[in-house]
């Protein structure tokens, strides 16, 4: 278990490592910063200064590591449009994702689940089909698109919930947070949908695929004969086995919330990084852009890491292979 | 005679396909005494798991008992509830599956497979459940019980797998116990001691056992009776010794004369011709008659008699002179 754990955290490291890589790519390849800086009258003296404060003339190897030492606590430099450490803006804007990413998730996994479960139970009735026609529009339909018609019509039609903002935030320690007040939770309903709603089908449809087959297992067969209950039997029996493939993928899913979340947030105007991100494209913000692509990658692979220790909590015959193994 | 165990009378099986129904289980019959080890032989699709199926209530649907009644001690129970018959399946019915790599729920510990058992079927505290799942898994010849209930299937072999299955079957102390091929996926010397398991449960506590499985030697070494199917029908029922020195069904017959033996030398195999009928495709008159070497016009328009204790389903049964 532990040579796993360090053989996994180690493999991460080199993932981060490498998107380091492109991330730093990025300060040398996309475009020169100074020139969005400094204005049309800039002098020579001017650029050169700017460039030595950046710390852009130095050679690629001294700026790479210097890169990665500042990365590594935590520091990004200097956003180029708006002149503040870009740590600081992050640290301002996380929390706005992290709320959404966390409800929709949350929506997403919760309810994908349990209409996984009823569709593969119930795999005739009239309303699984129903649920299972309906899930293709949340697989089909682009993202944007989802939210703009909620907007259509929650908002602008029937003028319930506000098309835009994150509502009144309320301010602990670092943290703003939405989930205390009215607005705020108002404000969460129609980006959580949005942006959950294709993993919510996604994972709905795993787990009824996954879940359809389990069932078809002796195993399955076998606790019925033994006459358990029909809830034992499907949640107990069935929905345990169900569960390795579909954690992998919700891992995958979860990761992906955060950076979809740039669509929803542009919809929305959230004031989460992924606005920020998008921001930062238009005005080459490139310090900004290599944080966001650092902190995109740290959650993946700190996710996809848990998914793998979970593994070893719900399957008893990995915790074997392993010992023996290793 | 002691009221039977289990009593099948004329139960049909029916499957509707797009190209009609099929009968996987034609007007079978027979009773299993308190006791007894009932041997159902016959070839893969002969229906003999179907049958089996029927009796615990697991058959898939669209599959269906047609008509028939089934009794289990005194009680008909081919027209329960769905919850009736669940409560019935593990109290009253066992079930063992034929391969015990895959009968087992992988990521549960065999103590907690054999506890929730014993907690939905009778009245007793979590401790005392695993009082008798110790019990259970000793009874069924698994070498320190106790260090075993926090086992996981994948760390018993397949013999010992099987062992627990047999204890998980046992556990509520049914009445009955449907061994659906119990030994197809052992090895030879491991299926030995499955059987001589299973011949100690019965005598030791009076378990009637239904034991589905294609092997005759299986058969020879555990059966008291044997029913013999072909083609979703029953061929012939009768004492073990009596269908295994002289059949009198010609199909019986066949199977005998193709079972290897030691004694018979190097000889080459006798073989049926043909294959089993496929279910959509079940010949006019007696099932066996393109097969049959002694099949007469008859044979082809008359399905035959109904196979019952002591009279096999033929026109032309095999008449032996008693060797005394």
């Amino acid at each position: 278990m532990l040579a796993y754990l360090i053989r996994r955290v180690a493999q991460s490291g080199l993932v981060l490592l490498i998107v380091g890589m492109v991330a730093f790519g990025m300060f040398r390849f996309v475009g020169d910063p100074i020139d969005n800086m400094l204005g049309q009258e800039r002098t020579q003296e001017d650029i050169d200064r700017l460039r030595g404060q950046l710390g852009l003339d130095q050679p690629f190897a001294v700026q790479y590591f210097r890169f990665l030492e500042n990365a590594v606590q935590g520091n990004f430099g200097v956003s180029y449009r708006q002149g503040r450490p870009v740590s600081d803006i992050l640290l301002e804007r996380a929390p706005a994702t992290l709320e959404l990413a966390a409800v929709s998730g949350f929506l997403a996994i919760a309810m994908g689940i349990a209409l996984g479960v009823f569709t593969a139970i119930r795999r005739n009735g009239f309303t699984a089909n129903f649920i299972m026609s309906a899930s293709l529009i949340g697989v089909s339909l682009p993202t944007f698109l989802i939210g703009i018609l909620l907007i259509y019509i929650f908002s602008v039609e029937l003028g319930w919930l506000p098309s835009f903002g994150r509502g009144e935030t309320v301010r602990i320690g670092n943290w703003t947070t939405g989930f205390l007040t009215e607005t705020g939770l108002k404000a969460l309903v129609l980006p959580s949908i949005t942006l959950g709603l294709y993993q919510m089908t996604l994972i709905m449809r795993l787990v009824r695929s996954e879940m359809l087959e389990v069932l078809r297992q002796d195993y399955i067969r076998f606790a019925r004969a033994r006459g358990l209950r029909d809830r034992v039997v499907n949640f107990r029996h069935a929905l345990k086995n169900t569960m390795m493939p579909v954690i992998t993928v919700i891992g995958l899913q979860l990761g992906s919330i955060i950076a979809f979340a740039i669509i929803t947030e542009t919809v929305f105007q959230w004031p989460g990084v992924g606005l920020l991100f998008i921001n930062a494209i238009q005005f080459v913000d490139i310090p900004v852009m290599a944080a966001y692509l650092m902190l995109i990658s740290v959650m993946f692979v700190g996710i996809n890491l848990i998914v793998d220790v979970l593994y070893f909590l719900i399957d008893p015959r990995l915790r074997a292979d392993r010992a023996g193994a290793h | 005679m002691t009221e039977p165990v289990l009593s099948i009378r004329d139960l049909s099986v029916e499957i509707p396909t797009r190209k009609g129904v099929v009968c996987p289980v034609d007007s079978v019959s027979y009773d299993i005494a308190p006791g007894e080890i009932l041997g159902v032989v016959g070839e893969s699709g002969a229906g003999k798991s179907m049958a089996g199926n029927a009796v615990i209530g697991l058959l898939n649907p669209p599959a269906r008992i047609a008509k028939g009644e089934i009794w289990l001690n005194g009680t008909r129970i081919d027209q329960l509830s769905g919850d009736a018959m669940r409560r019935l399946r593990g109290k009253e019915i066992g079930m063992v599956f034929q391969d015990p790599l895959t009968s087992l729920n992988p990521l549960l510990q065999i103590g907690d497979q054999l506890t929730e058992t014993m907690l939905t079927h009778l009245d007793i505290s979590r401790s005392e459940a695993e009082k008798r799942a110790i019990a259970a898994l000793q009874e069924v010849g698994i070498p320190g019980a106790a260090d075993r209930l926090n086992s996981y299937p994948h760390e018993f072999s397949g013999g010992m797998r099987q062992r627990v299955v047999i204890a998980l079957a046992l556990c509520a102390e049914p009445s009955l116990i449907i061994a659906d091929e119990p030994t197809t996926a052992l090895d030879v010397s491991v299926q030995a001691q499955i059987v001589a398991l299973l011949k100690k449960l019965c005598r030791e506590r009076g378990t009637a056992i239904m034991l589905i499985t294609h092997d005759m030697g299986v058969i020879a070494e555990a059966a008291d009776r044997v029913a013999v199917m072909y083609a979703g029908r029953l061929a012939e029922l009768g004492p073990v010794r009596e269908i295994l020195t002289s059949p009198s069904h010609p199909y019986t017959d066949g199977l005998m004369a193709s079972t290897p033996l030691a004694s018979r030398g190097k000889s080459r195999l006798h073989q049926i011709p043909g294959s089993m009928p496929r279910l959509n495709a079940i010949p006019d008159g007696c099932a066996f008659n393109p097969r049959c070497p002694y099949a007469a016009d008859k044979c082809r328009h008359d399905p035959g008699p109904q196979g019952v204790e002591g009279r096999a389903a033929c026109w032309f049964p095999i008449v032996r002179e008693r060797t005394a």
